[in-house]
Parts: C-alpha cells; sequence; structure tokens
C-alpha cells in the first residue's frame, strides 16, 4: 500500500511484527475484500464440511501424510489446477482492464493494482500451475511405466510436494497481506531492487520461489534416481517407454538449472536485505548479470515444462493409432538433443540489451537448430498415425489439436529467433501470443491429453465425453480467438503490460481477445463439470480391465486404480511397449505365490517442514527477524529429529496381497463372462 | 444459388476487411529504411517457414482423416515403426530451412547491427549519406528525454529528425530498464541505466509517428510515449529554431528535478543544456557528490582504493521514497574531491594528460576502449574530474 509509510511499526511493535502493520491489509480496497469475503466463506464451508464428515484423519493419514507416488501425484494436479482458477482469474481481469482502457478511460484497474495482477498471472502459471501439473503427471506415471513400487525416495517425495504447496501458499497469501510484485514475473532488477520496489510484494516473490524450489529440485532429483536406478528387469534405457525418457530429460534439465534460479534469487535478497550491491549499478554491480543468469535458468525451465508433454503426445498418438510409435530411437535422441541445446540459448531472450552482431547471431541460430529435433518429433508423431487406426477419443483430440496449434507456435518462435525480427517483435503481444500458443497449445493441451487419457488408471472410471468435448472446443477456440488477435496487435506495435491504450482502433482486437478469454473460462469451467459429472456417474463409465484404451505401456497392466505396491510381481520387460507385448504374447497374470510387500511408512514430517519454511518465508518478507531465525531452528531440528525416525517402512501382509490380488481376479474373471 | 453464397461471403468478409484496412500495421509498413529491411526479414522468414508448416499442416488433418478408425479401406500396420529413407527426410528437411535461415540470421544480424553505422539512406541510395545527427536518449520515470548535442537543446517526449538523414542514437536511462522503440524507423534497443547502448536509423517519410517504451518500467510505464517527426531540412531547422527561443534551460538542478518520478509528460523544449550532462547521467553522477562510474572504473581497474574505499560511501537517496527505515542502509560512493578542487587540479594536469574514454561500457561486448591503461595517479587531475569541473 502507498500510504503504510504513514505508519510504520516502532519500538516492541516493530520487533513483534516487524513491517506488517494494520495499513497491510488491504481492507480499504473493494475488490480484495470482495475475493476475501468470497474465499473466506469457501474456506469456512470446506473445512466445516471436512470436520461434519470428520475427514480431518482420512485427509491427514490417507494424503498429508503418504509417500505414495500416486497420492502425492494425485495432490499436485488439485494444486496445479486450483492455482489454474487463480492464476486465470488474473487473466481475465488483465483481459477485461485491456479490453475496456481506451479513449481516456482507465478501466477498473489501477497501475498499483493491474502491476501485480500480470505479474501474477505470470508467476503463478508457470511455477504453481504448469510445474505441478507436470511434476504430478511425472510423480505418478513414471514409477508405473518403469515397473517400480513407488520412487527412490518417497519421503523426500511427500516434503517436495508440500514445499510447492508452501510457495504456493505464500503466492496467495500476497493477494490479502500486504501486496505482490509490480515488476513483471521475472523481476528484472533494476525495478525489483529495493530502491524501486521497497514494499514486501518482490519479497514475496522470491521467498515463494525459493520454498517452492527447494521442492521442484529435489523432485527432480528424486525422479533421476528412480528412473536411473528401479526399472524393472529388462528394461533398458531404449526399451524405456517415451513418456519416461522425456521426464528423464526434464528431471536432469530441473536439476541442472533450479539451483541457478535459487543462486540468482538469493543474490537478489542479498541485494534487499543486505545492501549489497550484484544487480545494482551503483557500486559496481551490473543488472545484466541478473538478467543472463535467470534466463539461464528461464530457458531451460520452458523446455522443462514441454518435454514431458512430448512424452505423453507419443504415448497417446500411438495409443489411439494403434500403432508402435514411429521413430522410437529418433524420438529419443531428439529429446536429448532439445535437452543439451536448450543450454545454449538464454541470450535470446535478449537480443535487444546490445550484445553485438556475433553473439546475438549464435544465439539466434542455436535457437533456429533446437526446432530440427522439434521437427522430427511432429514428423514421428505424423507417420505414427500413418497407416494406423484413429480412434478420435479425447486425448487423441487434444493431441490433433496440439500438433496444428504447436507448429504455428514454433514457427513464430523461429522467427523471434532471428535477431533483426526481434529487434522488432520483442516485447510486443507478438511474443506474447508466441509463448501463450507453445504453452497452452503444448504444455495445456498435453495436460488435458494426460489427464483424460490417465484418469481411468488413477480412478478407476472414464471421464464424461460429452463435457471432455465442451472443455475441449471451450479451449481451442478460446485460444485463438484469445491470441490470433495479439499477433495481430504485435504486427501494429503494441507493447505488452501496457495498462492503458490511445489508439481507438485497436480496441476491438481486445474485445475479440477478451471473447477468446471467456471461452477458455468456458473450457476450463465444462472440465470441473466433466470431474463432477463423471464422479457422479462412475459407476456407468467404471472401467474394471485396468487397460480402457488398449494401451502399451506397462502403467495399464495393472488395475485401476493400482493396489498400493502398483504391481504384485515385478514384470520382466522384453520390449518397449512391453504391456502391448505382454498382451500379444498371451501373458497370463500369476495368480499365486505372492509375498508380503515391503514399502515406506507414512510420515508427517514433510508437512511440517513445509509449514515451518512457508513461516520462515513469510516472517522473512515482513522483516518479523525473531520468527524467522526460530522457525529457521526448528526446521533443523525437525530434520535432525527425523533422521532418527528408525521406524520407517513395514510390510504388507501377505494375506493382503491375496485378497487384493483375489478380488481382482473375480472382477477380471466377471468382465470376460459378461 | 452459389452466386448468392458467393456474395454472401464477400459481405461477410467485408467487416474483417474494413477491421483490418482501418489499422495501422507499422511493423509491416514502417517508414524508415532499417525497419523496412527487418519487416523483409520478417516476411522472408515466414515464408522460409511456411515451405515447410503448410505441408505439415495439411498432412496432419489428411492423415487424421484418412486412418480413422471407421475407413476400414486404409491400410492398417500396426507394427511399422521405421524407415530409414523417411528418417533422412524428416532430420533434413528442417535441417535444410534452418541452414538457410541461419545463413540469412547471420548475414542480416550483423548488417541490420543498430550499432553499425549506416551504408545507405534507402536501397541503392549510398551516394547521399549525410554525416548522421548525433541524439543522446535517457528514458526516465517515466518519460524521455532527448539531447542534440551538436545544437545544444534538449527536449522531453518529443524528437524530430529530418528526413533522409541518418541519425545516431545513444541510449542510457536514469534508474529501471526500458526499450526505446520506434516502430515506423527501426528496431528497438533497451535503455538501461550506468549503461549505453546505440541505434543508427533513418526515417525516409515524413511524417509523426509513435514512439514509446517498450519494456515494462512501473506505474507510469503506459504513458511513457512520445511522437516522433521526420520533416524535411527546413522544417528541422525551423524546429531546432523553435527550441532555441524555449525560455527553459536544462540545468543539473532542473535535470534533477525533472528526474523525479512524473506521468504522461507534455513536450517541452530547453534551449541550452548543462555541458556533459549527458555523460554525467550516464555514468550516474548527475546528482552532485556521487562518484562517476568512469572514476570508480578506472580506479578499480588500477587496484582499487583498499580500505579507504570503504569509508567512501555516503547513504543514497533514491527518488522513490522508501517505506520504513530501510532506505538508509542503501549506499553511494563520494565523489573523492569537492567541484572546486578538481576544477583547481584539472587546470593544472589539462595540457598533460589525455582524456581516457568517460563511457566504458559500451554494451557491445563490453570492451573498454582504449583498452592500453592510461597512466593513472590517484590525484583528482582525471579526466572525469576535469569534466565535472567544467560543468560548474
Amino acid at each position: 500500500m502507498s500510504d503504510t509509510a504513514v505508519v510504520a511499526n516502532t519500538g516492541l511493535a516493530k520487533f513483534i511484527f516487524g513491517r506488517l502493520t494494520l495499513e497491510s491489509f488491504p481492507y480499504h480496497e473493494p475488490i480484495l475484500v470482495a475475493t476475501f469475503a468470497m474465499v473466506a466463506l469457501g474456506g469456512i464451508v470446506l473445512l466445516a464440511a471436512l470436520t461434519y464428515f470428520k475427514l480431518w484423519g482420512y485427509l491427514w493419514k490417507e494424503w498429508f501424510t503418504s509417500v505414495d507416488h500416486k497420492k502425492i501425484g494425485i495432490m499436485y494436479m488439485v494444486l496445479g489446477i486450483v492455482m489454474l482458477l487463480r492464476g486465470f482469474a488474473d487473466a481475465l481481469m488483465m483481459r477485461a482492464q485491456q479490453a475496456m482502457a481506451f479513449n481516456g478511460s482507465d478501466g477498473f484497474l489501477p497501475a498499483h493494482h493491474y502491476d501485480q495482477v500480470f505479474t501474477a498471472h505470470g508467476v503463478i502459471m508457470i511455477f504453481f500451475v504448469a510445474m505441478p501439473l507436470v511434476t504430478g503427471l511425472m510423480n505418478y506415471i513414471v514409477p508405473l511405466q518403469i515397473g517400480a513400487r513407488d520412487v527412490s525416495f518417497p519421503f523426500l517425495n511427500n516434503f517436495s510436494f508440500w514445499m510447492t504447496t508452501g510457495g504456493a501458499i505464500l503466492v496467495m497469501m500476497s493477494l490479502f497481506i500486504g501486496e505482490f510484485a509490480k515488476t513483471g514475473w521475472l523481476a528484472y532488477p533494476p525495478l525489483s531492487n529495493i530502491g524501486y520496489s521497497p514494499d514486501v510484494g518482490v519479497d514475496y516473490y522470491i521467498w515463494a520461489l525459493q520454498v517452492a524450489g527447494v521442492g521442484t529440485t529435489l523432485s527432480g532429483i528424486n525422479l533421476i534416481a528412480t528412473i536411473v536406478k528401479m526399472r524393472a528387469p529388462g528394461m533398458t534405457m531404449m526399451k524405456m517407454p517415451i513418456f519416461t525418457w522425456t521426464s528423464l530429460c526434464t528431471n536432469v534439465l530441473i536439476v541442472a538449472s533450479f539451483p541457478i534460479l535459487t543462486a540468482v534469487l538469493a543474490l537478489l535478497s542479498l541485494d534487499r536485505y543486505v545492501g549489497t550491491n550484484f544487480f545494482t549499478n551503483d557500486l559496481g554491480g551490473n543488472p545484466m548479470m541478473y538478467v543472463n543468469l535467470i534466463w539461464i535458468w528461464g530457458h531451460p525451465e520452458v523446455y522443462i515444462l514441454i518435454l514431458p508433454l512430448f512424452g505423453v503426445f507419443s504415448e497417446v498418438t500411438s495409443t489411439f493409432s494403434g500403432k508402435k510409435l514411429f521413430g522410437y530411437t529418433s524420438m529419443v535422441y531428439a529429446t536429448l538433443v532439445i535437452t543439451i541445446l536448450s543450454y545454449l540459448v538464454w541470450l535470446h531472450h535478449f537480443f535487444t540489451m546490445g550484445s553485438g552482431a556475433s553473439v546475438n547471431s549464435f544465439f539466434g541460430i542455436t535457437t533456429m537448430i533446437i526446432s530440427i529435433p522439434t521437427g522430427a518429433k511432429i514428423f514421428n508423431w505424423l507417420f505414427t498415425m500413418y497407416r494406423g487406426r484413429i480412434r478420435f477419443e479425447l486425448p487423441m483430440m487434444w493431441t490433433i489439436a496440439f500438433m496444428l496449434t504447436f507448429v504455428i507456435g514454433g514457427m513464430t518462435g523461429v522467427l523471434l529467433a532471428v535477431p533483426p525480427a526481434d529487434f522488432v517483435l520483442h516485447n510486443s503481444l507478438f511474443l506474447i501470443a508466441h509463448f501463450h500458443n507453445v504453452i497452452i497449445g503444448g504444455v495445456v493441451f498435453g495436460i488435458f491429453a494426460a489427464i483424460n487419457f490417465w484418469f481411468p488408471k488413477a480412478f478407476g472410471f472414464k471421464l464424461d465425453q460429452f463435457w471432455g468435448k465442451v472443455s475441449f472446443w471451450g479451449w481451442v477456440l478460446g485460444f485463438y480467438f484469445a491470441f490470433m488477435p495479439l499477433y495481430a496487435l504485435g504486427l501494429m506495435g503494441v507493447t505488452r503490460r501496457l495498462r492503458t491504450f490511445d489508439d481507438p482502433s485497436l480496441q476491438i482486437f481486445f474485445i475479440v481477445a477478451a471473447f477468446g478469454a471467456v471461452l477458455i473460462a468456458i473450457g476450463i469451467g465444462a472440465f470441473l463439470v466433466q470431474i463432477a459429472v463423471s464422479i457422479w456417474n462412475r459407476e456407468k463409465l467404471r472401467d474394471t480391465t485396468g487397460d480402457p484404451w488398449n494401451a502399451r505401456t506397462l502403467e495399464w497392466a495393472t488395475s485401476s486404480p493400482p493396489p498400493d505396491y502398483n504391481f504384485a510381481f515385478t514384470p520382466v520387460i522384453h520390449d518397449n511397449d512391453s504391456w502391448w507385448d505382454m498382451k500379444r504374447r498371451g501373458y497370463v497374470r500369476p495368480l499365486e505365490g505372492f509375498r508380503p510387500i515391503h514399502m515406506p511408512k507414512n510420515t508427517g514430517t514433510g508437512l511440517i517442514l513445509s509449514v515451518l519454511a512457508t513461516a520462515m518465508g513469510f516472517a522473512l518478507i515482513w522483516y518479523i527477524w525473531w520468527l524467522a531465525a526460530l522457525s529457521f531452528v526448528a526446521i533443523v531440528g525437525v530434520a535432525i529429529f527425523h533422521t532418527f525416525n528408525y521406524n520407517r517402512d513395514f510390510h504388507i501382509p501377505v494375506e493382503d496381497v491375496i485378497r487384493t490380488e483375489g478380488e481382482r481376479t473375480k472382477l477380471l474373471a466377471a468382465q470376460a463372462a459378461s | 444459388m452459389g452466386n448468392t453464397l458467393s456474395r454472401l461471403r464477400i459481405l461477410l468478409l467485408l467487416p474483417l476487411v474494413a477491421l483490418l484496412g482501418g489499422c495501422n500495421f507499422v511493423v509491416m509498413n514502417p517508414a524508415g529504411d532499417i525497419a523496412v529491411q527487418q519487416r523483409d526479414l520478417v516476411v522472408i522468414s515466414t515464408v522460409l517457414m511456411l515451405l515447410i508448416i503448410v505441408p505439415v499442416m495439411a498432412l496432419i488433418v489428411f492423415f487424421a482423416w484418412k486412418y480413422r478408425q471407421s475407413n476400414a479401406d486404409a491400410k492398417y500396420e500396426p507394427d511399422w515403426d521405421h524407415s530409414t529413407h523417411l528418417e533422412l527426410v524428416i532430420w533434413s528437411m528442417p535441417l535444410l530451412i534452418i541452414i538457410c535461415l541461419g545463413a540469412v540470421t547471420w548475414s542480416s544480424t550483423h548488417l541490420l547491427d543498430p550499432y553499425r553505422r549506416l551504408d545507405r539512406i534507402a536501397p541503392g541510395n549510398a551516394a547521399s549519406l549525410l554525416e548522421p545527427l548525433q541524439v543522446e536518449v535517457v528514458a526516465l520515470d517515466w518519460k524521455w528525454l532527448f539531447f542534440y548535442p551538436e545544437y545544444g537543446i534538449a527536449t522531453v517526449n518529443e524528437l524530430v529528425a529530418p528526413v533522409d538523414r541518418p541519425v545516431r542514437f545513444k541510449i542510457t536511462a536514469s534508474s529501471v530498464m526500458n526499450s526505446f522503440y520506434i516502430p515506423a524507423l527501426a528496431g528497438q534497443i533497451y535503455a538501461m541505466p550506468g549503461m549505453e547502448t546505440k541505434l543508427h536509423a533513418v526515417i525516409n517519410k515524413a511524417g509523426v509517428y509513435d514512439g514509446f517504451s517498450a519494456n515494462y518500467s512501473g506505474a507510469g510505464f503506459s504513458g511513457m510515449r512520445f511522437k516522433f517527426h521526420g520533416v524535411d531540412q527546413a522544417g528541422f531547422d525551423a524546429w531546432i529554431a523553435k527550441a532555441k527561443a524555449s525560455s527553459e534551460t536544462l540545468s543539473r538542478e532542473a535535470y534533477l528535478e525533472l528526474e523525479k518520478p512524473s506521468e504522461n509528460v507534455p513536450v517541452r523544449l530547453y534551449k541550452e543544456v548543462a555541458p556533459d550532462l549527458y555523460k554525467a547521467i550516464l555514468n550516474m553522477c548527475a546528482q552532485p557528490g556521487k562518484m562517476c562510474m568512469s572514476e570508480m572504473m578506472a580506479m578499480d581497474a588500477k587496484g582499487g582504493l583498499g580500505l579507504a574505499s570503504a569509508r567512501n560511501i555516503l547513504p543514497l537517496k533514491y527518488n522513490i521514497s522508501m517505506l520504513d527505515g530501510s532506505s538508509s542502509t542503501k549506499n553511494y560512493v563520494a565523489s573523492v574531491c569537492t567541484l572546486a578542487e578538481a576544477a583547481r587540479e584539472a587546470a593544472d594536469h589539462r595540457s598533460t594528460t589525455t582524456p581516457p574514454d568517460p563511457t566504458p561500457v559500451t554494451g557491445a561486448g563490453l570492451t573498454r576502449p582504449g583498452a592500453a591503461p592510461a597512466p593513472f595517479n590517484f590525484t583528482p587531475a582525471l579526466s572525469p574530474a576535469e569534466r565535472r569541473a567544467s560543468n560548474t
């Protein structure tokens, strides 16, 4: 709040509350008060319902403390979808503001508010929507695809999830306590330095990303270890499902790039808290270092998001074409080439900062080279469809929409990689249209393909077709209506992050874009309805086979939903598309010889550590030093205490295994009889 | 019937055509030679890529339709998953396109390098190349300040240049990052505090064009716009005369006042400018008593001042007020001598020292111009001090 300066805390109040005052709460901003009322009401209803139905114990025992990769995967997905609603609300506000702010009108958002909205939109969509959805997907699918019981480090997995959630909670808190950054989603200094952003906004940004970043990095390490060490016997690297391959590459990228983000944000916090001058211009610092470092993380980040979805599209195309994936080997090498090249292109985000012609052309050309393996992938999917029998189920529809949309985004991306072309299009709405074209057309469409594809695996029933199609058309048409006008606006020289406009002839384009955003809203709404309707009709949509799509990879070999232990016997792999291979060779499910199964035990430590880390972040944001110190000591203490917890595993008794597998046998028999 | 339909279709398309016709696709239809070449490059690259994108999109639709499940006539080969010939094609086709595009990129990036002096003012018109007009640009919160060093004038939020005369911009900023962009004239380049970027361009058609910041810089960003006028030589001379007739002078004090954040600032003309003000802004020492970055770097290049420099730090007063007491923790380096001392010393050494280039950071690969170490003696006789002295 701009008027907070008037009433800074002093004395004891300053010690206890830091810079948190009554004025930090936006009670004088009607939009925020209304939002808060809604959220509070919803929250109270939810909490009351949980209490009334006595679900707290269930949630705590079965979900919050669970170390089961499947449950953690689902919790990641829920987090991503909840945050999607927040991030999309920001998008709607931006579209409304830009459609209104013409002919001298100031729109409905003052700069103070609007600048937070576009920053929060970017941060939330990348870090707290796309990342949890992608991580959740990998968490759920990868162990099943490689025939493992769980990930390598189950406790770490739970801890990672809660750290990501802690970051999300910090971002959400900024809505009602204080404010968020007004810097754009990458918070370039000097604007993000204490001199120009003295408020708590940038501190919320820093600590939300630092807390969540711990989770992301650890989850990356965990999944690499899982894929490298826990594959079923016979599954050599070149027999891994393609989704597992792309997940492996993504996690390598995470582990290699997120520490850079952590380091650069740490340096920025030193500048802001201690008065160092890494990124100021005074005293010899240089903001260009920040710009370079953040993009050395930032460019691999976009491949972190898209690679797993390339894997999803490969699985979906091959399954619904009833065909082996065309060019598996070249697909794997294309993924590896993208992984490596993604580290050699970061400078294309700032050709316009005066790097000189040779440097610019080097980075421009490396960027173009990435389009070669990406193009090869598109061709591979194309030739997977060739001479197939294509079933247009929802996942396949999303995939076709992806292929058609993504090539346009790819083309505009390569165009932006030509430095002189970038000079006229950089920071314009053309750029905005480009990256939404690849992120919505690639990541979002991929997530929806994946949800429709694997939902029956996770819950034992398919998703409703009708509402799925409404959601599909809402998103696809909405995307084109929302972003094609932005391409045109970019060619008219309209730049991003503008709050008001002079030229009235532009307004119609923004109105069309806002209409597109409404269509996307329908798409999101229809998706939620789709989930609700499917739960309602779950008996009708029930799948008892565990393999509703006649699919190809190992996760479809077990029941839906899979038992806690995934596979009663570790499968042996002879071919890629191993489940297809097993089905073809007349695989018979073993019915006896079960043994007790060794499993990791649930623990609440991850949740406790994350609560403490979130408290520490909050304390650092508001300069409440005693709380920061206390929670830091508590984190270290709890972590040490946890190392003495020797009660970490148990065996599922053989009777339980026999009973579970027996039920499945009966189900399968009933299915065969009918 | 068919006739009516096609007429109907034309009618339906009309609003679309009107819509697009009423708009100014300035990036696609610019008025300066550099922007025209950049536009051509956009078109060439797009066409090159469409060579592969269009067939791919057509094939996606065709295969999806042809191999649909209900089409029992189509061939079904569930195990066909490899073809060396096809693999060669699908890797080499994009490769060929990228080789072409890469070659175009390499040459165009060098030819259209904003730091490169123009060698023509229009296609095939290198003959009438005039000496470039010098303009020094400063992005302030939230307006643009333009210096015309050859004419000794300055303006706020108004830029005028004669048609067909090359312009050489030197660009910096006072506080945060902005991007200097006049779409009709040439591509953008960032304006960054303590750093200088350059842009060479020429306007070929008279007219009034939009200029603005293309990089978000804070609350007043949306209003950070100015008009760029391309005028004939007579018009330019008249405009210079008008500026000269203005009553305002841009002294250091006036600049420090102007530098404070303000939004939607109207046009201002200054008949006179404090000497070397632009260089002081670039070196972040417009504020009296602050050490210039060029001085600081010259000292650091010599190994620095050791402990003495740690004591030479004063609290920095930013132009945006800080919310709580933390502002006092932000510091700046004090200049090592008063302006009067500097003037005296400078007078003594004027004949003996050659001034090193005061703009060490150029942005172009960050090489230090005049890399040969200039003789350094730690007296205030350095040329930056000399400059400061001459400013008072």
